[in-house]
């Protein structure tokens, strides 16, 4: 009882603290860093979706480093959730468990996700493609790609996913964005430079924004494959929790 | 109500009763939705901070937002801050790799003590 009230006090005061800070009120014109972004991040980087520029190219730097602790975090459940051979509770799980769980998918999810395997893959590639034109990018794409991975996970339980394909694509494509980076170092004089690295194209086409597609594309290889290895893993521990 | 206290108070709303889940409950699994939850509130207030009443998404498609020939000064009065939007994009992605691993420790201690009760995992307690 005594925990329930000071978890309301502490509730009540985060919301008047949250009114406190929000009466001031948001901006109603753009900030000094967001107006010379938006002013000259189309002259710099010909990318037409300003917040992919900012992501990026502006603070690519942080991008690494989001991707890094993505890895980490799928990294660290593998670890968690790693199989032991003399794990006691592997024998914990009862036989009905098992069997529920050897029952194979309705029909409806097998054939459904024949049908739309392609079609998913294809559209997580066509957003991160288009990253720098339209809203999207690496991770959303990703996420797409990830969750065709998942519709096939759960229409066969049994299914193994291609690991050594799937760790070369994650490891090629974080290496190449540092690749990437280190490009720009050499050639321009910054890490993650964009402008006089390769030619910049035309606004508003695909071939444009210069290497701002490039690192997309492998954000999107990366964080797909990183998100479809964490869903395996976490469907294998349910696996291996049943024995 | 303006469309951004809107946004701010559902924001809040969101923040509250994830923070009271993640607070109240003692099931492990109703935790980690709090947090969830906690997370989307969080996402929310970022993006609506940067949002402007009347303004577009900051996509420069539209030649019309190209008035003077390379300054754009056009088109900075006509769309949302992007860097708040770019900052939810890096705070999404890290929730969820924080949900994922707070997740893979629940199935552990739910493999280990067969409980999902907070109550029950007494060892770091002093």
């Amino acid at each position: 009882m005594m925990g329930r009230a000071v978890t309301v006090v502490l509730l009540l005061c985060v919301a008047g603290l949250f009114w406190y800070l929000a009466s001031a009120g948001t901006p109603a014109e753009l900030g000094s860093v967001s107006r010379r972004y938006v002013e000259r991040g189309l002259e710099e980087n010909r990318g037409s979706n300003l917040v992919t520029s900012v992501v990026v190219n502006y603070r690519g730097l942080d991008t690494l480093g989001e991707v890094t602790v993505l890895f980490l975090s799928v990294t660290g459940v593998a670890f968690v959730l790693r199989r032991r051979r003399d794990d006691e509770d592997a024998t914990k799980g009862s036989a009905a468990d098992a069997a529920r769980r050897s029952v194979p998918a309705s029909e409806l999810v097998q054939t459904g996700a024949r049908l739309l395997l392609g079609p998913m893959i294809l559209f997580g590639a066509y957003i991160f493609v288009h990253g720098h034109l339209t809203p999207g990018g690496g991770f959303q794409g990703g996420a797409v790609v990830a969750s065709a991975v998942l519709l096939l996970l759960l229409a066969d339980r049994k299914r193994a996913l291609p690991h050594g394909l799937m760790s070369w694509l994650e490891s090629l494509s974080g290496f190449g964005f540092v690749v990437v980076g280190l490009v720009g170092l050499g050639v321009a004089g910054s890490f993650l430079a964009n402008r006089g690295v390769v030619p910049l194209g035309t606004w508003n086409r695909l071939f444009s924004a210069g290497l701002i597609p490039v690192i997309y594309v492998l954000v999107g290889l990366k964080v797909g494959s990183e998100l479809a290895a964490l869903l395996d893993v976490m469907m294998r521990g349910e696996k291996g929790g049943a024995g | 109500m303006t469309q951004g206290t809107l946004y701010l108070a559902s924001a809040l709303v969101l923040i509250l009763v994830g923070l009271a889940c993640a607070l109240l409950k003692r099931n492990l699994l109703r935790m980690v939705l709090g947090f969830a939850i906690m997370d989307t509130g969080v996402h929310l207030l970022i993006a609506s901070v940067g949002f402007i009443p009347g303004r577009t998404a900051p996509i420069i498609d539209d030649p019309s937002m190209l008035a003077d020939a390379g300054t754009l000064a056009v088109a900075a009065e006509r769309v949302v801050d992007p860097v708040p939007q770019a900052l939810v994009l890096t705070a999404i992605v890290i929730g969820v790799g924080v949900t994922a691993l707070m997740l893979a420790y629940v199935v552990r201690l739910f493999a280990r003590e067969g409980t999902l009760d907070v109550g029950a995992f007494r060892r770091l307690k002093w």
